[in-house]
């Protein structure tokens, strides 16, 4: 029992710390799993990294099945899963409660009339900063753009287009798997 | 019942989101603004930007702030919460036994590498699905956008300090 406490607390204080989504979450988890508690290896916490980002989801609660999997099966994973999930529910319960009393209040509008066009740029700046860091070619920026185009504005589904371009790739890649 | 349609709408999601949590915006905003209506365009960007203040996956934020605004409830957060996590817990579940299998397999590379324009365009899809009168009232909009844009590009701004300033700016224009 003492340990279950013990394993939902580390990953109850991970979810509560980490601003700013999943990739901010994985090195705190690390630092807690591989080198305080050691209940992984670094080359294995790497693997499952590798693999989590693969899946779909949210990384943070990828990573979190994984070690609670290993460390005590079915239960190891409710707890861990638990344990990340629960501190952003409880925040955002209590935020949504709040706003519901909000939402006609003159500052608050002003506030976010502030922050709304900020969003837009918080997201599209990622997009341009992945494209950099993987060199992206212009053709392969049009896709994008393209592709970013047609989800917005029309009714077709994110779902085809992440399907059909899994497909693409192993059909257009040439031997090595660069291509594409 | 509404209680299962945000079960499943947020399965749906969780499934089929690959990319992070910038990826998912477009699939939460089609599915959950056009295709249901749960929310305004407006309200979903309010759902954001408390996301990028607030701890934990942006996934997980939207599944429990959109679970309680459609129902006004905690069964409807819990609900949309337990779909958006539940695919998650499934897929990692079986990929375990085979991580060795799946890290090396040449065709889980391919499939990634093709998946990158894709990741890219999903979340340019966000972003210019927000691209609205809703959002962008007037021309101080277009300059608080540009003026983020080129402090996260070039300055490397934090999210927060970002946060804080475009609402001090907001106070201040509004």
């Amino acid at each position: 029992m003492k340990f279950y406490l013990e394993f939902f607390m580390i990953f109850f204080k991970i979810g509560l710390f980490t601003l700013g989504g999943g990739y901010a979450m994985i090195p705190l988890i690390k630092e807690q799993i591989v080198d305080k508690k050691k209940w992984m290896e670094e080359i294995e916490f790497i693997d499952v990294l590798g693999v989590a980002q693969s899946c779909p989801g949210a990384l943070a609660v990828n990573v979190s099945v994984f070690v609670g999997w290993k460390l005590r099966k079915c239960i190891g994973i409710l707890v861990a899963v638990l344990g990340t999930v629960l501190p952003s529910f409880i925040i955002i319960l209590i935020i949504a409660i709040f706003f519901k009393n909000l939402e006609n209040n003159a500052l608050f509008i002003s506030v976010f009339k502030g922050i709304k066009p900020a969003i837009v740029a918080l997201i599209i700046a990622p997009a341009i900063g992945m494209g950099q860091a993987l060199k992206l070619k212009p053709q392969k920026w049009i896709i994008s753009i393209i592709i970013g185009v047609v989800i917005a504005f029309t009714e077709i589904s994110p779902i085809l287009f992440i399907v059909g371009s899994m497909i693409l790739g192993n059909i257009l890649s040439r031997e090595k798997g660069r291509e594409i | 019942m509404i209680y299962w349609e945000l079960f499943s709408t947020f399965f749906k999601i969780g499934l089929f989101s690959f990319g992070g949590g910038y990826a998912m915006l477009s699939m939460i905003e089609q599915e959950i603004v056009r295709n249901h209506s749960w929310i305004t365009i407006g309200q979903f960007t309010d759902i954001i930007a408390v996301s990028q203040i607030t701890p934990g996956p942006i996934a997980i934020n939207s599944a429990t702030y959109i679970g309680y605004i459609t129902t006004n409830s905690i069964l409807g957060s819990i609900c949309s919460t337990i779909g958006v996590v539940l695919p998650s817990i499934i897929v990692m579940s079986i990929l375990i036994k085979f991580i060795k299998m799946f890290k090396e397999s040449k065709y889980v590379e391919k499939a990634f590498i093709g998946l990158r324009p894709t990741v890219i365009g999903l979340i340019l899809g966000a972003a210019f699905s927000l691209m609205k009168p809703d959002i962008f009232i007037d021309y101080y909009s277009y300059i608080i956008f540009l003026g983020v844009l080129i402090a996260i590009l070039k300055y490397k701004v934090g999210v927060v300090k970002i946060i804080i300033v475009s609402a001090i700016l907001g106070i201040l224009l509004y």
